[in-house]
Formats: C-alpha cells, structure tokens, sequence
C-alpha cells in the first residue's frame, strides 16, 4: 500500500540577501525512492539540511506520518522517523563502529542513569540486545567484522556503508542519502544500487537520494526532482526528466549558435 | 557631576580596554584563538617601561618605545614558539596552550619582581578644567591617544596592502595562501601590532594606575577580552565600542552600586551577550557547513 | 568473541573489587602501623580528593569536549554548602558528613545546571571564557555575602574527612563515571564530542546530554570541596580561584583528556611530586605551565591518551600470554 509519510510544503530560507531555497513541495509515499538532482550550488543538500532542522526553515511546513516537525530539534525529527546521511561523511570517527551504531539505538534503548550505574539486570538486557541489534545490522552490510576497529580507520566505501547503517538503526520511515556514491568506481556503485533498492524493501523506508551519478538516479529513482538556483524546474518520471528541456538547459547551460 | 565623572572615567578606561580588546579582537579574527597570553603581553610592558625609567633612569619616550619593542618580540615569539605548531591541531590544545603561556608569563614576573606592587610614576602629571571638572592629564592623553590609535588601525586594515592581506588570512588562509600572501608573515604581523598596542595601553593604565604587579595583566585582559566580545570578535568598530561601553559600566558600578562587585557586574554582561547574540553588537551570523 | 566476554564480565566486577580492597587494606595497613606518617597520610588525602576532582573534570573536557575554566567554583560551593550544613547541625558525624557531602555534591549540580544551560548553547572558546566569568563570580559572590564568612572564611568544621572515606568517595567517583561512559547516556556524551550534528541526527539530544555531563562532573567536583572543607577545616575564599581551576586542568591534561586512569595517575603525581620538591615550591606553578604548553605541543593527548585500564583485560590478556607463549599476536 502507497501512503504518504512526508509532506512538505512551500518549504524556503534565506541566507543573508541569498534566497537559497523557495517554494519548495515535495511528498513522498511510503516504500518510494525519490531522486533529487542538480548542478553543483542548486541547494540540494540545503533541503536536507531544512528537512533535519540542522538549519531553521525561514518558512514552510513539515510533516512526517502527520506529526509537524517544523521547529523540532534535530534529535526531535529524527525520532519522528527521518534520518539522513552526510555529504562529506560525519561518522564518530574515534569511536568503534559497533558504538556508532549503538549511538544511533539510543532512543530504541530505554535504561535510566541509576539502572545504569547500579548495573541492574535492566541494563544488561537491553544493551544486550542492543549489541544484537547493532550487529544484524552490520552483518548486512559486511561490517560486522569491523565491529570493533575505530570507525575512522574503516576503508572509505565502508565509512559510507556505516553511516547508512547508523541512520537505519534510529528506525526511520524516511531516510535522506546525501551522495552515497560520491567517490565511488562503477562496481562499487553498482553494488550500491542495489544495496538501496535492498534497504528499501528490508526496511520498508522511503529514500530520498542526492546524487550526481545518473546510472545511479535514472535506475533507481520511480520519481525525480530537479533543482536549479534554489528552486524546483522540473519533476516527474526519469523518462520525463531525461528529455525536459529545462534540466538540459540547467545542466548544459543555454544552447546557442556558434 | 559625578555621573559626568564616572562616565569620563570609564571612557578613560575603556579606551585602555579598547586598546587591548583590538589586539583580542584581531588575533581571534586571523587564527581563531583567544590568546589568553595577552594580557600578560601589557603586565610585560608596564614593568619594562617601570624598569626602564625608575630603575636605569631612562627618559620615558624611550623607555616606552623599548617597551613596545620588547612587547611585539614577546608577541610574535610566542606566537611562533608555542601557536604555530598548533595551528592545525584542535582548538582546545591551542586554548590550553595559550592558558599555559599566560600562566609562565605572570609567575616569571613574579618570580623576577616579587609579588608586592611596584610604583609606576605618572608621565603625565597635573590637570586641566573641563566642563566644570578637573580632569587630569592623563585621562585626556589616554583618550586622545588611544583614539589617533584606533583611527590609525583602522585606516591601515582598510586601506594598505597589509591590512587587505590580513583581511584575506582571516577569511581563508588556504586561499589567502594561494593568492600569493605570505600567511606566517601575516599573521605575526597581526600579533605584532597587538602587542605594541597592548605596550602602550600599559603605559596609559600606569599613568593613571600607578600601580603594577604580575597578576595586573590577566583581570585588564579579560575584561578587554569581553569588551571584544561584546562588539563582536574580529570586527575593529566593535572592539572599540565594546571597549569604551564595558569601561563605562564598569565605571558606574564602581561609583554607585559597589566596586568589589564591579568584576562580577563585567562578567554578568558577558553572559547576558552571549546569551543574546553571541556574536556581539556588530557581529554577523555564520553558521557551520554541513 | 562477544561470548566470551558476557561469560567474563560478573568475574571481572569481583576481581576489580578484590583489588580495590586489597588497596585499601594496604594503604590502611600502613598508615595505622606508622609505615606512612601523619604528614604522608595526609598527601594521601589531597591525592585522593584531587583525584576525584581530576576524573570528574575529564567527563566534562574528556569525554564531552568541551573546556570548562570554572571547575574549582563548582569545588566552592560544595565545600561551603557542606561545611555550612556540618556547622549548622548537630548531628552524629556517621550521619551528617554523608550527607553534608551529597548535599555539597548536590548544591554544585545545580549551579552546574544554571551554568552549563546558557554556557553550552556555546561551544569551544566561548564556553571555557563563559565558565571562567562564572567561576570568578561565584568567588566574589562568595566574598561579599556575609554567611560564607567573606573574606575570612570559614572555619570551626569538624574533621570528618579521614583516609577511608575519602578512599570510598574515590571509588564511588571512579565507578559511577566508569559505568557511566559505558552506557547509552555515556555513547550520547561520546558522540557529542565525536560531532554534535551527527549526534543530533542519530537522534540524540545534545543540549540535555550536555547539560547532564556538566552536572555529574560538578556534582563531584561538590563532593570533593565537601571532603576539602572538613579535610582542612578551614576554607578561604581565594584557594578557589581561578589558578585552582587551572591546576586540576593540568592533570586532566597530563594523564591524557578522555583517560580516566591518566586522571588517577596524574592527579595523583602532580599532589606528589611538588612535595618531594619543596624547596622549589615558588617554581611549582612555573613547572606547571611550561608542562601544559610542552605536552599540548609535543604529546596533545597527554600521557595516556585515550587509554582506559582494565583490570580484567590485562588478567586475560597475561593467561592468554601465559597459555600461548609461541602464538603472538594470532587472531
């Protein structure tokens, strides 16, 4: 079943005298994958960047499965079920990578400080199965093995297949990639693809991709949007896309007779 | 009348603060530190000048022209010594770092001097009427100095080919670099000018002072550090307003609520600023890149 | 792998409580026999409370990340809310001191809380100014009321603080911080030093987490002023400046931010060593500073770095040893 599980509307914020985003809607279905493209300074990662709260919307409204968002702490969205990856990789690089990924239970961990620090039977259980859940997720992803080396130590496609499994582990509804193949050979994203279209189905997510390689967007993506200086120019099936003369314009620039 | 005379008080030390929280101001604008060694930069140069003039009879321009000297080697030496190998490392080791050198710097005095004050002779001496006042000389030399000073700075960052390239480092020293701009050369120029202008706010607080001890540098110092604050950190009107504004306050609860609690009054401005707009008066928002 | 180490950790409790006993019986030992004179119990002593102040302020700056200047005002206050409460009552000693000290450690959370709620929507520079402007605050608040005594102080507290209970009080701080790290709160507070953006994507809250690490680490920083104050049994006011701070910063910094043996060990050394060097007393802060610019260029993460003991790891990495003499370093 296909039931919207976020709705954003007329989303936008200024950066001094820059309008760096306006008018922005976008609604995503459970179980959809949506692609957002668009060349380097369009404000891609700014509408990510909105969505978590990271920075406050300048105006707009924001609603996952019908709960507002709009002004909630970062935490707050994440916990209403949107997580998100970064651009330029923000793992807790001193910490292991099972304790990265136990970071991100914290909220599906419920213990109070006195059990913790008494070590009540409490405790105990649900760390347990803490670590339990940490490293079926890791196993998914072929991290398990490096469950205990230091996160900043792990080869650069597993830094980015860790931060997957971290924003998996606050069990979201939503989840935003932002870049997941940047730095990538062809194999290795390949192998992404299919990991996201994996993700989605395992996890029953819908996934909201930035993203410049475009074997990756068009074979993916059931829906895409285009953005250019902030705002939205195009939007539709890959097919549409591929062929709207306006996205050629924004990435090849104004065609003109030499 | 003595509302008019506390506040020429304040404005007296507030252009001291000024002097100070411009040095501040412009080495947390260029490598981001706040260089906790500052104000034991001023302690050096108040018991130079005292040094000089008490102790070897020194005429006092001279003396106060080595003790600028002194303060800019001192400066640029720490900077050189204990700051630039750091430049890379987290900002906590460099906080620590500087925490520590203002800490040597204040216990060598005492160890050199003693602890127990030292009598600095007023350069200045006598008064003049004004507004029904008298205002001594030294108040007057302190303003007028301090903001020819100020004028000077500000016209050399805006207009020289120094001031643009400190301008440059502060923005982005990577770019700053590949656009041809020597960025060691520019920076210790910054700490350079910082401390000669910390030398002879020394001078200018002795005269009116008196009194110099090793520990005299770190209370100036931090209350120059929230005056910079209170303008907003690396912008030059700012220190300078924050500077005169903080000696004002300071000056009005000295003369009508209490003067032991004249520090804490300081500090609780710092915190209602950065509670408000940490960025201070003049400061401009920047957020982090994510 | 994971097996072995839920079989192991029950084991693991008993042997560090064997050896933390077996420490106490030592030292106890020596000093009710006269091995350790009055004068070097009462190094002992310092060490023990200056311990508890070094690891309390390394959740704070090790493990949280940030630079709190104003750790000796937290110490303040505790030492004069428990002295005031032991003078205002009169009580049986078992009865008052423990709780003077938790109501010293307490009254210190709060200011801890009052602080560390506008200070830490700052971070870095900002915080460690804003903490110093608090701690120099508190010292001249102190100073100007009358019931702290001003500038005379305190004095007249009984002296409860002995070897043993500032031995348990160690303990106590050294377990609770210990387990603390070591739990969902302790991740929180990881990952908030590791990148406060990442930490609030994953979905904690780091304002909360912030101001509770504040809060433990004043809280026991409270309980050591508490411990002080009926130690000395007398308190003035200017002990508690800003060079006191400083001091328990350069062992938190020695022992290696984020290590909480370095803290012990450097707590420890730095309460020592001045003392087998007294007649150079007046070159004792001098030695400190050049310490804390020289390790911050040279060794930034301090003797131990991040390093934590375990007691229980190096027992099973000697059997293992001890087993496979020929088979180093195998997977």
């Amino acid at each position: 079943m296909r039931e919207p599980v976020l709705n954003v509307n007329n989303l936008g914020i200024r950066f001094g005298g820059l309008q760096a985003l306006d008018d922005f809607n976008i609604h995503v279905n459970n179980n959809e994958i949506v692609g957002l493209i668009g060349p380097n300074g369009a404000g891609k990662t700014t509408v990510f960047n909105l969505l978590t709260n990271v920075y406050a919307p300048s105006r707009g409204s924001i609603n996952i499965e019908g709960v507002n968002t709009m002004g909630s702490r970062t935490h707050g969205v994440t916990k209403a079920g949107m997580s998100r990856t970064f651009q330029n990789i923000r793992l807790f690089k001193n910490l292991s990578v099972i304790d990265n990924v136990k970071i991100a239970l914290h909220n599906g961990i419920r213990y109070s400080f006195l059990e913790s620090v008494f070590r009540l039977p409490s405790y105990w259980k649900q760390e347990k199965k803490a670590t339990e859940k940490a490293m079926e997720l890791l196993s998914r992803f072929d991290l398990d093995r490096h469950a205990d080396s230091i996160a900043s130590g792990l080869p650069y496609g597993a830094q980015r297949r860790l931060e997957i499994v971290r924003a998996l582990a606050t069990d979201p509804k939503i989840l935003l990639l932002d870049e997941p193949a940047a730095g990538m050979n062809p194999s290795e994203t390949a192998e992404l693809m299919a990991n996201i279209r994996k993700i989605r189905d395992d996890f029953h997510v819908a996934i909201i991709l930035i993203e410049h390689d475009m074997s990756l967007v068009m074979g993916i993506c059931e829906r895409i949007l285009v953005l250019n200086y902030g705002l939205i120019i195009a939007s539709g099936t890959p097919e549409q896309i591929k062929n709207d003369p306006a996205v050629i314009e924004a990435y090849l620039g104004q065609q003109r007779g030499e | 009348m003595t509302l008019l005379s506390q506040i020429i008080n304040g404005i007296q030390i507030g252009s001291i603060y000024a002097l100070v929280a411009l040095g501040y101001s412009m080495v947390y604008g260029i490598v981001k530190l706040i260089n906790f060694a500052h104000g034991e930069i001023i302690m050096v140069g108040a018991y130079c000048a005292w040094y000089l003039i008490a102790r070897l009879n020194m005429p006092a321009w001279i003396a106060v022209f080595f003790a600028i000297l002194l303060c800019v080697i001192l400066g640029v030496t720490i900077e050189i010594v204990a700051y630039k190998p750091l430049r890379n490392s987290a900002r906590i080791s460099l906080l620590i770092t500087a925490i520590g050198i203002s800490l040597l710097l204040q216990n060598l005095a005492q160890l050199l001097f003693k602890a127990d004050p030292r009598m600095f002779a007023n350069l200045f001496p006598g008064s003049k009427p004004f507004l029904g006042l008298q205002l001594t000389n030294a108040t007057l030399v302190t303003i007028a100095v301090s903001v020819v000073l100020m004028a000077a700075l500000s016209l050399m960052v805006s207009k020289t080919k120094i001031g643009k390239a400190m301008r440059a480092v502060s923005e982005d020293k990577a770019i700053a670099e590949l656009m041809g701009i020597n960025v060691n050369t520019t920076i210790s120029f910054t700490f350079a000018i910082g401390s000669a202008l910390a030398a002879i706010a020394a001078v200018l607080y002795c005269c009116s002072y008196s009194q110099i001890e090793p520990t005299m540098g770190s209370m100036l110092g931090l209350k120059a550090f929230v005056a910079a604050v209170l303008g907003g950190i690396g912008i030059i009107p700012g220190a300078v307003l924050g500077g005169f504004l903080i000696g004002v306050f300071e000056s009005l609860t000295k003369g009508f609520i209490s003067s032991n609690l004249a520090d804490a009054v300081v500090f609780g401005i710092l915190i209602v600023v950065l509670l408000i707009k940490p960025t201070g008066i003049f400061g401009k928002n920047r957020r982090e890149k994510v | 792998m994971m097996n072995i180490r839920f079989k192991s950790t029950k084991s693991r409790y008993i042997l560090n409580a064997a050896a933390v006993l077996a420490l106490y019986g030592v030292l106890y030992a020596m000093i009710e026999n006269g091995i350790l004179n009055r004068y070097a119990a009462g190094l002992l002593m310092t060490a023990g409370y200056n311990i508890i102040l070094a690891v309390s302020l390394n959740l704070a700056a090790g493990f949280l990340g940030q630079l709190p200047l104003g750790h000796a005002g937290f110490m303040s206050v505790g030492a004069y809310a428990s002295a005031l409460f032991t003078l205002g009552l009169e009580m049986d000693g078992a009865v008052e001191f423990p709780l003077a000290l938790i109501i010293g450690g307490l009254v210190a959370a709060v200011f801890g809380v009052l602080i560390g709620l506008p200070a830490l929507r700052l971070s870095g520079d900002y915080l460690a100014i804003i903490t110093l402007g608090f701690g120099e605050i508190i010292r001249v608040v102190i100073l100007n009321l009358s019931f702290t005594g001003g500038a005379f102080g305190l004095q007249g507290m009984k002296r409860y603080s002995n070897f043993t209970n500032i031995f348990i009080f160690a303990v106590i701080t050294l377990f609770v911080i210990s387990t603390l790290i070591k739990s969902r709160h302790g991740r929180a507070i990881l990952a908030i030093r590791e990148d406060e953006i990442a930490a609030e994507a994953s979905g904690i809250p780091t304002t909360y987490y912030k101001t509770f690490a504040f809060a433990v680490s004043a809280f026991f920083a409270g309980v050591a002023g508490g411990l002080y104050a009926h130690h000395l049994c007398i308190l003035d006011p200017s002990t508690f400046g800003f060079m006191k701070s400083v001091e328990i910063l350069v062992m938190v910094v020695l022992g290696g931010m984020g290590s909480l043996i370095g803290s012990v060990v450097a707590a420890f050394g730095l309460t020592l060593l001045p003392e087998l060097l007294r007649e150079f007393a007046q070159y004792r802060i001098i030695v400190y500073s050049l310490l804390l610019v020289l390790v911050m260029i040279f060794k930034p993460s301090g003797l131990f770095g991040r390093y934590d003991f375990s007691l229980g790891k190096t027992v099973d990495d000697l059997f293992i040893k001890l087993r496979a003499p020929n088979k180093k370093g195998g997977a």
